[in-house]
Formats: structure tokens, sequence, C-alpha cells
């Protein structure tokens, strides 16, 4: 089993996710330099969080060309699992892997604080070790994360399952105060109709270990293990 | 030469926490005739073409697949003609 985290000028999450990946899951990762052209052998690529390109004209616009994309693009659309956090959620929007677009938090303001969030679909790669319904307690650190979709794509979003985690409270559930950044029918993450691409603004990288004094986020990436086990 | 000013907005109907931020700054100001603000950006590209219309055809595919994102956002585009970087200065008198 084989992970790729991809390096974009401005990534800051990816020794968090390359540490969760080798120190406590014990699978095999590499990094990935957002230059590469070609990429064999991996089961799961991850999209870390970051600031690519400074989030210069918008947040995911200009990495979504760097070379290594295509073939991230060609990994997803062969069934590959392509796993977006944070700002690797909105270069996926951008590149159009997801569909919708992030407006700037309802605040206005860069938001870094503990959200809670309820798993809407459990047969996902990524919520496979979940409870339809359970919630997790996840970090989110960003100040685009006010996810948009036009109508049509939102009932086919819901329709097809793709509202994977929504933002709710400690219970559960789901109210205007415990939509930390205002994004529509609070949508924290959604995946691709055939579920092997997801985007999610939490970081489930920050919150798997007991030390850092949450492992909710260990969920996720167990789930990935066990989807890849079960497949194999 | 020519000039591209882009002005690049959120769609009608997508929400603009800044602009409804602004807008509620302008009121506690006293001006209470404001009844909306939409905040968008500008940008000019300048770029070589052989007329206007190949111009507006090469931007507008610029903001189509870059500049833009169409799923909130729309522009408008005005060319105008410009002087190339290094380019003589036009000499008014010949």
């Amino acid at each position: 089993m084989r992970f790729g985290v991809i390096v974009f000028p401005g990534s800051n999450c990816d020794a968090d996710v390359y540490h969760v990946l080798e120190q406590v899951l014990g699978v095999e990762v590499v990094y990935v330099w957002h230059g590469e052209t070609k990429l064999g052998g991996f089961d799961c690529l991850v999209l870390p969080g970051g600031f690519s390109y400074g989030d210069y004209l918008r947040t995911g616009a200009i990495a979504r060309f760097s070379p290594v994309m295509q073939a991230v693009t060609a990994f997803a659309h062969a069934g590959g699992l392509v796993l977006g956090i944070c700002n690797g959620f909105q270069i996926l929007l951008e590149a159009g892997l997801l569909p919708g677009a992030m407006r700037v938090n309802k605040t206005l303001q860069f938001i870094c604080q503990d959200v809670w969030v309820r798993v809407e679909n459990a047969a996902t790669p990524y919520t496979c070790l979940a409870r339809p319904g359970q919630v997790l307690r996840l970090p989110i650190a960003h100040k685009e994360g006010n996810y948009y979709c036009d109508p049509a794509t939102l009932a086919a979003l819901a329709a097809g399952g793709q509202i994977v985690l929504r933002y709710c409270d400690a219970s559960g559930n789901l109210s205007e105060e415990a939509n930390p950044n205002g994004s529509l029918e609070h949508i924290a993450g959604i995946c691709n109709p055939e579920g092997n691409v997801f985007g999610l603004m939490p970081h489930p990288e920050r919150c798997a270990e007991e030390i850092l004094g949450n492992r909710d986020g260990l969920l996720l990436w167990q789930s990935i293990v066990h989807w890849l086990k079960e497949k194999s | 030469m020519y000039l591209a000013k882009i002005e690049i907005m959120l769609k009608p109907g997508v929400l603009d926490p800044q602009g409804a931020t602004v807008r509620e700054a302008l009121h506690a100001l006293n001006y209470s005739s404001v009844e909306e603000v939409r905040v968008g950006k500008y940008l000019e590209v300048k770029l070589a073409a052989n007329d206007p219309a190949e111009a507006r055809r090469a931007v507008e595919e610029m903001c189509a697949r870059l500049l833009a994102n169409p799923v909130i956002e729309e522009y408008r585009l005005e060319i105008v003609p410009a002087r190339g970087t290094g380019e003589a200065e036009p000499c008014a008198l010949g």
C-alpha cells in the first residue's frame, strides 16, 4: 500500500500528512513534487493543506495547473483515491475533480478552531469505519471554506450521497451557529459520484494521535487503509 | 499592443460577505441610501495582438480558464490600445 503526498509551492501540511501515514499508520508514503508529470504505483494521493502559490488570484486556482495535476486527474479518473484537505480541497474544486467553489468565510476571518462534523455518508473509502451520523471533532484553519454550488449541483450532491461531512454541534445537530464559515447546507466535505475523490476543509492529520489530545481524525485515515486492504 | 481591463464580480445571487460588510459600514456612517454593495476584482492584462478582436478572444479564453471561476464569478472586458514596455513615447508633434 503506497501513498503519495503532493507538495505544491506553499503547501504547509504535507509533513503532517506524511508523519501520520508513516508513523501512525505504518504505511509507505512518499512526497511528490508538483512538477512531476508521471505517477506510478500509488494507491492514494493526498493534496495537503497550505497556501499553494500564496493563494494568489483564488485559492487553488494556480496550483490546479501544476504539471502534476494532469497525472492526478488521470489517476482519479482511473478510480484511484484522491484526498484533498483544506487547500487540497480548494485545488480539487478549481481542477473540476469536485463540483462547486469556495467563497470567503461569512465572518471574513481566517478561522482556526476545533469544529464538530457529522458523517453523512459512511460508505465512502474515507469514512467506511465510521457510523452513519457519527460526530467527529476536527480542527479547521481557513479563510475560504464557505462552500457554494448552484441548486442543480446541490440536488445532485444530495441525491448521490456526495455530501460526506456536515458542520454540526457536539450532539450532531445542524444550526447556523454550528456552521463556522457559512458553507452551503453546512457542507464540510464532499466526494465525486464514484466516491474515490474526496475533499474536506477540516484537518484529520492534525488530530490522529493521543499526544495531540484528539484522535478523531485517525478514523478517516484508518478508513482509507481498511478500504484499500479490503479491495486488494 | 493592447490593454485588457477586466472586472471580475461574484455572480448575482452568490452571497458576497465582503460586500455585505462594506454596506453595513456605510450604513454605520449614516449613508442610509445605500442598498447593496458588491466587491470584485480588477485586473489589467497587457498583451500583443494584431487587432482588438484577437486580443478580446485571447483574454476571454484566459478568463474562462484561469482568471475567473465560472462557478461563482462573471467578468466584463474592455480592450484599449496600449504602448508596450520599451516602446517609444508617441511623439505629439511628429
